[in-house]
């Protein structure tokens, strides 16, 4: 069994967005951690979709259903609303098409929630100023050049995407570290991460 | 040989049916007596619930584990994954392998003595198809008295039969494990089927499948081998295995002797393979394989999967199959989400073409123990 003090911060704030015994779907679900927890917290019904080898492994180590495969081909093959939420946790940024991503996302479940680390955080935007480099946040620390590549967005960017796309914003979860952090004006100044739930 | 993590020396049983009532076969025609060879290995627990069906593809038997004899050339196909400790653990599991109908290594085949007549069936053997022979595995359960499999597997043509038992007989299996497969047969599989038959055809010796009182077939039989393993490998693997190296000669000989390794591998295989195999045979299975179409009768690969949706799947492609391309495991992947089952699918790199399921053994080890870990778990076995 998994302990909740030892899950990653946003991965914590996630989970408490799920409910015992949905269905649900982590699209980039890597080494299984988070479908692990809430199969034993929450006795979800899980699957996950990953695209490394090593990340598969580790998954099907640990009990859980995955399938290998690229997000963009692999959604389609869901019909529609099959799973209560459909996960989307620190991997917007490798999306070629997060449009078509999102769309789909609502297709196959009654609601998403997608985290990501902050790029407007001020740190970030210091560190840009002052070093002239391209800043890596804390919660996803690779340098620009390593694979797969990330592209930096924003809280104010992600906003202005879901606006753009008629996504309906129903929670917002702002986190500095493992902290909370209140929902005003400066979140994209103070927030490191943030999670939201989507319909 | 080595006994470490072996399930140790075994012998081959059979089970014959079908006396009294000849079996139904897909093509309208009967059959009967059926006699299915089979081993089994480790211990059936008291509620029946750990059992293993394992299913060869077109050139193997029931003889997948352990040895014959002290010989050390009499290890079973799949003993790298199949024993104690391995990837179907035989210290858990109750492990099953029969030989095919239609086979030639101790089941009913054409090469068997039809009972009418006294003598071979030849080509009075009735075509069957991969349906036939997983209904004749499913009699084989009945005499052993396995009402539901905890898991099949299989490769190749082993996982065109893992996927038919998952469609004819769902409420018999918790999990599947089609490997390196496909749910139908394409064009370029059935063209390479042909370029086998056509060979043995050729070899005035097959005499239309009358020639067990004389001389075999065995160059057709061979020439149809050698097209096959050559389509088991891939362009790297023959690089790797071979090169361009030369057998037993420094230089050109301008002939046409055997030079190249590759060709004297090739004849090897092929050579060794009319030593166990039944020409006949070679026909009967590669003509099921061809009529594979799990498609048929329905509107599309969904639908053939409409009612087994509650197996959970784990689905193995290799990077470098081109017999069995990736695109018909995602195919399948795909149809098996569309009904919400529950599969898992990795495409395992890997160089060694079609091959690979059998060779590929430290990840399929990881892989599959796991997987089966979990089933075990989520079907309360004791």
């Amino acid at each position: 069994m998994n302990d909740k003090t030892n899950l990653r911060a946003d991965l914590r704030a996630v989970a408490e967005l799920i409910q015992p015994g949905e269905k649900v779907l982590d699209l980039g679900c890597g080494d299984g951690t988070l479908l692990r927890y809430l199969l034993d917290a929450k006795q979800i019904t899980g699957r996950g979709v990953e695209l490394s080898e090593e990340g598969v492994l580790t998954c099907v180590r640990k009990g859980v259903s995955v399938r290998q495969g690229d997000l963009h081909e692999g959604l389609g093959d869901y019909p529609d609303d099959s799973f209560d939420t459909v996960i989307l946790s620190y991997t917007i940024p490798y999306l070629n098409d997060p449009a078509f991503i999102m769309k789909e996302m609502l297709r196959v479940g009654r609601r998403a929630i997608v985290s990501f680390p902050n790029w407007g955080h001020w740190r970030c935007r210091l560190s840009f100023l002052l070093t002239g480099r391209i800043p890596v946040t804390p919660g996803l620390p690779q340098p620009w050049d390593t694979s797969p590549r990330a592209r930096p967005l924003t809280i104010r960017d992600f906003g202005e995407f879901c606006e753009r796309h008629h996504v309906r914003i129903t929670q917002e979860i702002y986190l500095q570290g493992a902290h909370r952090v209140p929902v005003r004006r400066d979140k994209n100044l103070r927030a490191t991460t943030a999670i939201f739930e989507l319909v | 040989m080595n006994t470490n993590n072996s399930v140790g020396i075994v012998a081959t049983q059979s089970f014959t049916f079908a006396d009294d009532a000849p079996m139904q076969l897909d093509s309208g025609e009967t059959l009967g007596p059926i006699t299915l060879a089979y081993e089994t290995y480790g211990t059936l627990n008291p509620d029946r619930t750990n059992a293993i069906l394992i299913l060869h593809a077109l050139s193997g038997h029931a003889h997948c584990a352990g040895y014959h004899s002290s010989d050390e050339k009499t290890l079973g196909w799949w003993d790298d994954c199949i024993g104690p400790g391995k990837a179907f653990d035989t210290n858990k599991f109750f492990v099953i392998c029969s030989n095919v109908l239609g086979g030639c290594q101790g089941s009913t085949g054409p090469g068997s003595i039809n009972p009418k007549t006294g003598k071979e069936y030849g080509l009075n053997f009735p075509v069957i198809t991969v349906g036939d022979m997983v209904r004749a595995q499913a009699r084989l359960l009945d005499h052993l008295g396995i009402a539901k499999l905890l898991a099949i597997a299989g490769g190749s043509m082993g996982g065109m039969q893992v996927l038919e038992w998952c469609a004819r007989y769902p409420e018999r299996v918790c999990a599947a494990l089609p490997l390196a497969t496909t749910a139908r047969h394409s064009p370029m599989l059935i063209a390479f089927s042909e370029v086998g038959r056509q060979a043995i055809y050729a070899d005035p010796n097959w005499n239309r499948g009358d020639y067990y009182d004389g001389t075999r077939p065995n160059a057709g039989l061979a020439l149809a081998r050698m097209i096959g393993h050559i389509t088991y490998l891939s362009e790297t693997s023959m690089h790797d295995k071979f090169g361009r190296r030369l057998e037993e000669r420094e230089r050109f000989g301008f002939d046409f002797e055997t030079e190249f390794a590759i060709e004297s591998y090739l004849r090897y295989k092929g050579e060794r393979f009319t030593e166990r195999f039944d020409a006949n045979s070679y026909l009967y299975i590669t003509k099921a394989m061809d009529y594979f179409d799990l498609c048929n009768g329905h509107r599309n690969l969904a639908a053939a999967f409409a009612n087994s949706a509650k197996i959970v799947y784990l689905v193995v492609s290799f990077t470098s199959d081109w017999l069995y391309p990736t695109y018909h495991s995602k195919e399948l992947v795909s149809a098996l989400t569309a009904v919400g089952a529950d599969v898992s699918y990795l495409n395992i790199k890997s160089s060694w073409g079609h091959d690979a399921f059998l060779l590929e053994v430290e990840t399929m080890t990881g892989l599959v123990s796991n997987f089966l870990d979990r089933i075990v778990n989520e079907f309360g076995v004791k």
